[in-house]
């Protein structure tokens, strides 16, 4: 009966241990940067912005519906520089969180988990937006769909 | 009065059968604004000037105005549920969170009314 096994003490003075393995909650300060996280927050970001963007979406339709001078008034902020700035900017926020909206409808359907599927798919959002942007604005400034 | 613990009241019941609603607004919106968003962005590419006359005639025709108005309400009620999430995780205080959200949802359903608004009065302004 005396061979009932005893807790091991600690050694007196322990090595540095190595950082644990097992994956760490996302504090910001250890978090180590990766695609899935940046285009996560890219998602909110592009959401919020487009909050905005809807706002100005309201503000145009009100504007048409007061009449001419209100309506060229609100095409007069458009098209000024920042007008302009913000509407490219918005065009991209919203490919993008179209593009990535999609993304997140197939993982709600239960596709595309799989990590390296999860971060060439984060590529192509990227890239589908980009492009995307690109062309809404070649076929704008060209007219060629009109 | 029940003797039964409050425990013991639940166990067995199932979920409450609520609170997926913010989860499947936010989906279902989401779904109906894929076409509505690129519908309305490739009819902004086709108009050859943003000219009044011509965008007050587009907007009232009968299809484009109930797809416009389509897009305005799913726009907002997908924009309230989002930025009231990002709302919920961020802002702690409870007070300025309250007022926040108040504020939020109010200014949500004014751009709802006007985008809405908006449209039926350039719809019934312009000569068919």
């Amino acid at each position: 009966m005396s061979q009932v096994s005893r807790p091991v003490s600690r050694p007196v003075s322990r090595p540095v241990s190595p950082p644990p393995s097992r994956p760490l909650s996302p504090h910001l300060q250890v978090y180590r940067w990766q695609i899935s996280n940046t285009l996560s927050i890219l998602h909110r970001l592009t959401g919020v912005a487009l909050a905005l963007g809807g706002l100005a979406l309201g503000g145009w339709l009100l504007a048409l519906a007061s009449g001419q001078a209100a309506y060229a008034a609100a095409n007069w902020v458009l098209s000024s520089l920042p007008g302009q700035v913000f509407l490219v900017g918005w065009t991209f926020c919203f490919f993008y969180h179209l593009c990535n909206g999609l993304r997140h409808l197939g993982w709600d359907a239960g596709y595309g988990f799989e990590k390296e599927v999860a971060r060439r798919s984060g590529l192509a959002v990227v890239a589908a937006a980009s492009l995307l942007t690109v062309i809404f604005w070649v076929l704008a400034l060209t007219g060629m769909l009109e | 009065m029940s003797l039964k613990s409050p425990l013991g009241r639940v166990l067995g019941l199932g979920s409450s059968g609520t609170g997926t609603e913010h989860w499947l607004g936010q989906r279902l919106s989401a779904i109906a604004l894929v076409p509505l968003t690129l519908w309305f962005a490739v009819s902004l590419l086709a108009f050859p000037t943003l000219d009044f006359y011509a965008v007050t005639a587009w907007v009232a025709a009968p299809l484009h105005a109930v797809l416009l108005v389509l897009l305005v309400i799913a726009l907002v009620y997908h924009s309230s549920l989002g930025t009231q999430v990002v709302v919920e995780d961020y802002v702690h205080a409870p007070l300025q969170r309250t007022l926040t959200l108040i504020i939020l949802r109010l200014a949500h359903i004014a751009l709802a009314v006007a985008g809405i608004l908006a449209v039926f009065l350039i719809a019934t302004r312009a000569p068919l």
